[in-house]
């Protein structure tokens, strides 16, 4: 990191339960930059999501839709500004990354099973290797999430042998079983085939209406209108645009939102 | 017209190639003593006066010796490749120096180094474990481990990004992802070229017959000599070299094998 973060905190924020002080945002980006070599991709990201809202981040290809999702739980080490989860600054050098990641769930356009695990391992190795769990408990936490993705009768293959969407579905119940507070979805549909891209949309959306804190990079304008609780239009390296979906898609404010969206109308 | 003649050629450089071989054959008959021959590498009362001993200590040991110095080896090379791996740079440093200096000198003057001058200059002898000659094996498994060090590390590196991203998303911290992720992929991948490194450290046993053994310790390569210089005869080199490739020649199908099905995996 060439610079300190912009402004800087008393090292020591109270962490709050958001759940009871709903105040205190999940997830509080702030004048967050994020430099590749001399490409400035994030040029100031000011973004807070609150307990159980579900924020739809959209943008064009290569705007930081991604880097921006992997500084929140720290993938990308940020260049310069602040990241809160849930009132804890995990861009402070003395936060343990660890401890915030066990709270974060995320789900990567690949899926990135292991896959020299089974189903089953996939799911209960982090519960037991992280938070301490025992086996039993793990594989009855992983068989009741794999249930709520509708998968339990998966638990005993290797992931190569289940299609895209179904392997989608147990990378969110591998995330699920750690019980986060909240949950990070990269593009979660951009690599399956257009027939299984419902089946994983509808467990999202089934996670949003249950009342999952989640942030959804994805190119989905129908599932961003059905399920958001706010849409961001990322651009430029910044937050061009945001508000409730049917603003932010319907009659957007600005003219670059308004361009994106009839090229990502065009290609559909 | 060209292809025709082209036909034409090819068949007759074919027959000439028999012609030749077919000379040179002739001529091994006729030129070569094959009683001598016969007499000096397969003397039928010599090949069998080397057994069992041949196989129940000599080819015993070599695989004995193979298999310590293949897991020693294994240890070191998958430690001097997280080494190699690390983000720290020192450590970077000394990998790459312990990799190129082992894989740089020959084994045979690692295994004179480790073997006597090292207990020369300390005074001290490396304590014999289980009958085992451990200079020797440890020299081994310093050389095996330089080579193995490269091939574990594009290993872990052939494993894909994200299998460390997503582990670290659920909480691993790296090293834990490293242990239970990466790595257990990694070895899958190299089992091939690791098994090619058995071969090799099999044959490099041999090497272990310049220190110093005893009757219950010889390898194959010098329990073959001994019975040379003892019977003034060729024959027990013939035995070994048969015993090698009794157990290589398997190994390395197997290896062309497991090639073959990484190709057809991927
Ligand atoms: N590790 C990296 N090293 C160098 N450049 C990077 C790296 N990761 C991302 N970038 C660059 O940062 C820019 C933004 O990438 P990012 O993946 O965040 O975009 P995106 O909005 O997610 O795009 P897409 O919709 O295609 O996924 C791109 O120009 C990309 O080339
Ligand atoms: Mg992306």
């Amino acid at each position: 990191m060439s610079e300190p973060p912009a402004a800087s905190t008393p090292a020591a924020v109270p962490a709050v339960d958001p759940a009871v002080d709903p105040t205190v945002p999940a997830i509080d980006v702030v004048g967050l930059r994020k430099s590749f070599g001399a490409e400035e991709v994030l040029a100031g990201v000011d973004l807070a999501v609150g307990a159980g809202e579900v924020v739809c981040v959209i943008g064009a290809s290569g705007s930081g839709k991604s880097t921006l999702l992997r500084c929140v739980n720290r993938l990308e080490e940020p260049t310069a500004g602040r990241i809160v989860i849930e009132g804890v600054d995990i861009t402070d050098p003395d936060c343990d990354v660890d401890d915030v990641r066990r709270r974060i769930g995320m789900v990567f356009q690949q899926f990135n099973l292991f896959p020299h695990l089974s189903v089953l391992r996939n799911v209960t190795i982090a519960q037991e290797k992280v938070l301490g769990r025992s086996r039993a408990e793990a594989v009855d936490v992983a068989v009741r999430t794999l249930d709520r993705v509708g998968l339990a009768e998966k638990a005993g293959d290797f992931p190569a042998r289940l299609s895209g969407g179904q392997q989608q579905r147990v990378a969110i119940a591998r995330a699920l079983a750690m019980d986060p507070d909240m949950m990070l979805f990269d593009e979660a549909t951009s690599a399956l085939d257009p027939e299984l891209v419902g089946e994983v949309l509808a467990v999202m959306r089934t996670l949003a209406e249950e009342g999952m804190t989640m942030m959804v990079v994805t190119h989905e304008m129908g599932f961003a209108r059905r399920v958001a609780d706010r849409v961001v239009f990322l651009d430029g390296g910044v937050v061009c645009e945001q508000g409730p979906p049917d603003q932010v898609l319907g009659s957007p404010e600005q003219d670059r939102t308004r361009q994106f969206l009839r090229q990502v109308l065009e290609r559909e | 017209m060209a292809a025709g003649s082209r036909r034409r050629r090819s068949q007759r450089i074919r027959v000439a190639s028999y012609l030749l071989a077919g000379l040179v054959a002739l001529a091994l008959v006729l030129l070569v003593d094959w009683r001598t021959l016969q007499a000096n590498f397969a003397d039928a009362e010599i090949f069998a006066e080397q057994f069992p001993g041949i196989v129940t200590v000599a080819a015993r040991n070599t695989v004995i010796y193979t298999v310590f110095a293949f897991l020693g080896g294994l240890a070191v090379g998958l430690g001097v490749a997280l080494l190699r791996l690390s983000s720290i740079r020192p450590y970077r440093w000394f990998a790459t120096i312990y990799i190129e200096v082992f894989r740089g000198l020959p084994a045979l003057l690692t295994i004179i180094l480790v073997g006597f001058a090292i207990p020369i200059a300390l005074g001290v002898r490396f304590p014999t474990v289980l009958g085992l000659p451990t200079s020797g094996i440890i020299a081994l498994a310093l050389v095996a481990g330089a080579y193995m060090a490269e091939t574990i590390r594009a290993g872990i590196e052939a494993v894909p990004r994200g299998q460390m991203e997503a582990a670290r998303s659920l909480g691993m911290s790296h090293s834990r992802s490293m242990a239970s992720i990466v790595v257990p992929q990694a070895f899958r991948i190299i089992i091939p070229p690791l098994t090619n490194e058995l071969v090799l450290l099999l044959k490099d046993t041999a090497l272990l017959a310049v220190l110093g053994t005893s009757t219950t310790t010889k390898e194959l390569t010098k329990f073959a000599r001994d019975g040379v210089n003892a019977n003034f005869n060729g024959t027990p080199i013939v035995a070994a070299g048969l015993l090698y490739l009794v157990i290589t020649v398997p190994l390395t199908r197997v290896v062309a094998q497991l090639e073959k099905r990484n190709r057809q995996a991927r």
